[in-house]
């Protein structure tokens, strides 16, 4: 123990003692927000969002159109991704985590940039009318969002997001009619599939 | 079988009554440190499960970076001090072991976390004068 009248002594004590606290600080923070990413991801919201990815590659598979086909699969992404803020929303608040910036968020927020690019580069293609890149595009952004999202959610995320950017590069090769297909594989069996391994890993 | 109590009285302190925090039964004085909370594994247990609702051995395990003895070690004794609650369950044939937060544990971390942040604003005084 320093003396307490021992010139810089206390200061250097004190600067010791306050390093241990922040480092304390610094390890409760990081725990917290490692365990809550245990749990932010639903297992449950994801295989609602492969059985309305399903629904939604059927309907799409029976078009007339292609620009009718554009706009199931547009309106299965709208559905799923309410269904995925809602369902990570009540993971999160059942875990009760208000001491920390949600990793729901910077999930989110990680995620955003390859979806966005996926929106601007559908009109794009769409314009151009090349229909049949518009799958592997988004088998390959979304899969590209996963990984990158992946830094703040359970490890088996960017083993998802590395399935999708695979099925992605598969269909970049096919033309439409199977790449539909591939579409239903990928945003409705892979979603169902991981989302049981993850609700069944990561409480639900 | 180790006496998970031993290292605490090891240091002088009394095994604290089952639903009584050591703090509130050693009658420290609300500066003191909770040690029982202090030891970094045993913070890591406390802050994961303050962040969520449950965690089971393994996902604190891997979350710690440890081993299974030195978890179990740590987590009885934070069970015995009723910070944490313990519930042992089968997934099929696996058994599951999964943790909760008590109310005890819960108000031990946040008067450890107000006693790191009084710390630190005591010696960013001292620093200034």
């Amino acid at each position: 123990m320093v003396p307490s009248g021992a010139g810089h002594e206390p200061i250097s004590e004190s600067s010791t003692l306050h390093a241990r606290a922040m480092a304390d600080l610094r390890f409760i923070r990081e725990t917290m927000a490692s365990a809550s990413a245990f749990s932010a991801f639903s297992g449950w919201g994801l295989i609602l969002i492969g059985g309305v990815a399903t629904a939604c590659g059927l309907v799409a598979a029976r078009q007339p159109t292609r620009l009718r086909w554009l706009m199931a699969w547009v309106a299965a992404a709208g559905v799923s991704a309410v269904i995925g803020a809602l369902s990570t929303a009540r993971k999160t608040r059942t875990a009760r985590q208000p001491l920390i910036p949600g990793p729901a968020s910077k999930f989110a927020l990680s995620l955003a940039p390859a979806v966005v690019s996926g929106a601007l580069l559908t009109g794009a293609l769409e314009r151009a009318e090349r229909f049949d890149l518009l799958p592997g595009m988004w088998l390959l952004l979304y899969g590209a969002g996963l990984v990158a999202a992946g830094a703040w959610s359970v490890r088996v995320v960017p083993v998802i997001g590395a399935t999708f950017m695979g099925l992605g590069a598969v269909g970049l090769l096919l033309p439409l009619p199977w790449s539909n297909w591939l579409l239903i594989a990928g945003f409705g069996g892979l979603h169902v599939a991981f989302g049981v391994i993850v609700g069944r890993k990561h409480g639900g | 079988m180790a006496d998970p109590g031993a290292a605490r009285r090891s240091r002088g302190e009394a095994p604290a009554p089952r639903g009584q925090s050591p703090r509130a039964a050693g009658g420290r004085g609300s500066a003191s440190l909770d040690n029982l909370i202090h030891h970094r594994i045993r913070l890591g247990i406390v802050s994961a499960l303050a962040a969520v609702e449950s965690l089971t051995f393994n996902e604190i395990k891997a979350l710690l970076e440890t081993t299974d003895g030195n978890l179990s070690v740590h987590a009885r004794k934070l069970e015995e001090a009723d910070y944490v609650t313990c519930t042992k369950t089968f997934d099929g044939r696996r058994p599951r072991t999964e943790y909760r937060l008590t109310p005890v544990g819960r108000r031990e971390l946040t008067r450890y976390l107000s006693h790191m942040e009084a710390l630190i604003r005591a010696t960013r005084d001292t620093l200034r004068r």
